[in-house]
């Protein structure tokens, strides 16, 4: 659509909205359903093949799992002293991930910020998915997954409790919490849109959301509850989730490894989790743009704003991870200072430095206007700088076992098996499924949202021209 | 532990280990000492403990991944005092026998999420099998690096028939995806203290050892109850001044007697003693 203003109308805007102009104003409300319902019709051939190759590689992960499950988790290649590998790296960066969802959906909720609500239901529903992805590591990481209950606090019989001095049950805690949330959220925020896609389905479509939209009818007093609940879940869920990094920060901080024995280490891993999360917004914009034909309401000055709120992540995570390096290096623990050295100089060393560039150099890409509106630019930047984040959990992981207190277990060749690698393939696998499979049954941009958007914006122009 | 305990004795439930007089008149604290200078890294200790433990030999490929199961090995080390013009010179070498420290405040115990090591009264780190679900946090959070995990299901396949006839019936069998490390033989240190207990009396100095003290031949590890004043091995720990509720031990210059990593504050259980070298031969 091609939007057409006069000349006075661009004067106002300018006088009076100096922003950007998020999303064209003129879209008519049945337009915005009939688009968001489009997407979840018939899709670009680009979604099949990326459902395709998703479900592909979560086949092969689910091939490697049943494998290790059936012989042991040496498979995997690990070792005394290398006991986490891949699996616990990865699952830090998965709950990292998730982080985002919340920034957008919740944080940016709160502060009024206009631009997220084309784009946060999207957001919304990677966090559910990476925090399950990341409690699927815990499992494939346990030795015994059988038996994984023994870490929750339940009620039973002998009146046997987990430790409750272990970070770990902590973890357990707050993920459990922050998923059953996140999905509340999520699925709250979704109401209103579902019974649009109840009013136009037919068959066995239209039960099913028919049953999801929970009798909405739109009435004034159904929306006041609704904007009461909404506000309400998401002021829980903002501190839930600076809390739930800070406790996976605190598998190693309450550690007394050197390289995790590290006071700055929540905040530094809240940084990193919102940096990560906010590329992969990055990464799926541009892709559910393409995919669904979303370039109406995923807009280009969107696109822009996610980035520079991506920069300025990427610097607080530059900072933070420069006052890690200073503290160790100015303090007085002589194991920590070594083990930066070997990080720095050792076996992995590349993927140190790696890892610093890709973490703190390329973000600079995004400081630049031209770059920012350059979609294939920034599918590409947005990728390198969710490596450069995976790194950064593996440099966390690897070297301090590698050269940790004890000389005698020093390593400096140890490498992650095949099915290693296989099974963190399969996670990326498992989430873009599952991803791709939610955008395609629920409506990925809040369409009730959007018109609000539309609406306040028009009547602001409307009042200023009479 | 029930709730109502929980919540009644919470601060007393809290652990505050360890503390001056900790075992005083208390039965008993396992405890041993290691004397370098005797040991001659011929590795007799770690074979006594895999025919003791039913450790699994896990064969050479596996080992080489870093995957054995020895839950006592010998390090060999080279002083700053070697000449080393090869990477293993043919003398010069140090021996170090590296076990579970057994800690008094031990870094495994309070990262387990189920609590499946966890200090006994008599002063050992314990290790609970059935318990383990295999988080291996304990491992991460270990300074010497002496727990073992089971990365392959081993009673399939190191004992073949009828190498299984060997296995010692007083002691379990791991499976895989269990932590597993030294427990100081507890099933030698149960017998002996039931078999006391029978009689009314205490389990006697001498009476109960390790299966590597026992092994040994040049008696290099001495093991015992430090909680019996009259014991070896408080009398070696006091004959060293090494205290066991100290990271600082204020000590003689002459006493060859330390404890590895005293400046965690893991507090172990075992003293080494030093070897006395002479570096001019």
């Amino acid at each position: 659509m091609i939007h057409t203003t006069d000349e006075r109308d661009i004067e106002v805007e300018r006088r009076f909205v100096p922003k950007a102009k998020d999303i064209n104003d003129e879209i008519a409300w049945a337009q915005i359903n009939k688009d968001v319902l489009r997407s979840m019709e018939r899709p670009r051939m680009m979604y099949w093949v990326i459902f395709l190759a998703s479900l592909a590689l979560f086949s092969f992960g689910v091939y490697c799992e049943v494998r290790q499950y059936q012989s042991g988790l040496g498979m995997a290649d690990l070792e005394n002293p290398q006991v986490w590998g891949l699996y616990i790296a990865t699952f830090i960066f998965w709950i990292g991930m998730s982080h985002s969802g919340t920034l957008l959906s919740a944080i940016l909720h709160i502060m009024h910020a206009d631009w997220r609500k084309p784009i946060y239901r999207f957001a919304e529903a990677m966090t559910t998915f990476s925090l399950m992805t990341a409690g699927l590591f815990v499992l494939v990481h346990l030795g015994r997954v059988w038996q994984f209950y023994y870490v929750v606090a339940y009620p039973n019989e002998r009146w046997t409790w987990p430790n409750f001095n272990s970070p770990l049950v902590w973890d357990a805690t707050a993920i459990g919490t922050y998923l059953t949330s996140s999905i509340v959220f999520l699925y709250f925020g979704m109401i209103p849109d579902l019974a649009i896609c109840r009013d136009n389905a037919k068959g066995f479509r239209r039960k099913f959301y028919w049953l999801l939209s929970l009798g909405w009818q739109g009435t004034d007093r159904q929306w006041a509850n609704f904007r009461v609940t909404y506000l309400t879940v998401a002021c829980f869920l903002i501190p839930l989730a600076v809390s739930v990094h800070s406790i996976v920060a605190t598998d190693f901080a309450v550690s007394q490894q050197p390289g995790w024995h590290i006071t700055s280490f929540p905040p530094y891993f809240v940084a990193g989790a919102l940096y990560s999360g906010c590329a992969a917004i990055i990464t799926l914009f541009i892709i559910l743009r393409y995919v669904f034909r979303f370039e109406e309401y995923m807009t280009m000055p969107i696109l822009d704003k996610t980035c520079r709120l991506t920069f300025a992540i990427a610097m607080v995570w530059t900072y933070l991870n420069l006052i890690e390096y200073a503290s160790v290096w100015y303090g007085s623990d002589p194991y920590a200072k070594e083990t930066l050295i070997f990080r720095a100089t050792g076996t992995y060393a590349p993927y140190w430095w790696a890892m610093n560039f890709l973490g703190s150099v390329v973000p600079f890409a995004l400081a630049f206007k031209s770059l920012r509106n350059h979609i294939p630019t920034m599918m590409v930047v947005s990728l390198l700088l969710n490596l450069g984040m995976w790194l950064e959990r593996f440099m966390i992981v690897t070297p301090t076992f590698a050269h940790g207190y004890y000389p005698w277990t020093w390593t400096g060749n140890w490498w992650p098996s095949w099915i290693q690698w296989g099974i963190v393939a399969g996670s990326f696998g498992w989430f873009t499924m599952l991803f791709m499979l939610f955008c395609k049954i629920f409506p990925a941009v809040s369409m009730y949202e959007v018109k609000e958007m539309v609406y306040h914006r028009f009547m602001a122009r409307k009042a200023r021209a009479s | 532990m029930s709730l109502s305990n929980l919540i009644k004795n919470w601060s007393s439930l809290r652990v505050r280990r360890p503390y001056e007089g900790q075992y005083k008149g208390k039965d008993y604290k396992w405890a041993m000492v290691i004397d370098l200078d005797a040991c001659t890294g011929c590795n007799a200790c770690t074979t006594a403990c895999y025919a003791e433990n039913n450790l699994p030999v896990v064969g050479k490929e596996s080992f080489a991944k870093g995957q054995a199961m020895h839950w006592i090995r010998i390090e060999r080390y080279w002083g700053p005092g070697d000449h080393m013009t090869e990477e293993f010179p043919q003398r010069g070498a140090q021996f170090l026998p590296m076990l579970c420290q057994q800690c008094e405040a031990a870094p495994c115990e309070v990262v387990c999420p189920v609590g499946a090591t966890h200090h006994t009264p008599d002063g050992l780190n314990s290790q609970v099998y059935n318990r383990c679900i295999g988080s291996r946090y304990c491992s991460a959070n270990c300074p010497y690096k002496v727990r073992y995990f089971n990365w392959w299901q081993y009673p399939e396949r190191a004992w073949p028939n009828p190498l299984e006839l060997q296995l010692n019936p007083d002691v379990t069998v791991r499976s895989k995806g269990v932590m597993e490390k030294c427990t100081f033989c507890v099933q030698r240190l149960t017998e002996a203290k039931n078999r006391a207990r029978t009689e009314n009396r205490l389990v006697a100095d001498g009476e109960v050892t390790t299966a590597c003290a026992q092994a040994c031949p040049t008696s290099a590890i001495t093991f015992g109850n430090l909680a019996n004043e009259k014991s070896t091995v408080a009398k070696m720990w006091q004959a060293h001044q090494i205290k066991l509720a100290s990271d600082v031990q204020e000590k003689d210059d002459t006493v060859r007697g330390y404890r590895i990593f005293e400046d965690l504050r893991t507090y172990p259980s075992i003293v080494y003693l030093e070897q006395v070298r002479d570096l001019e031969a």
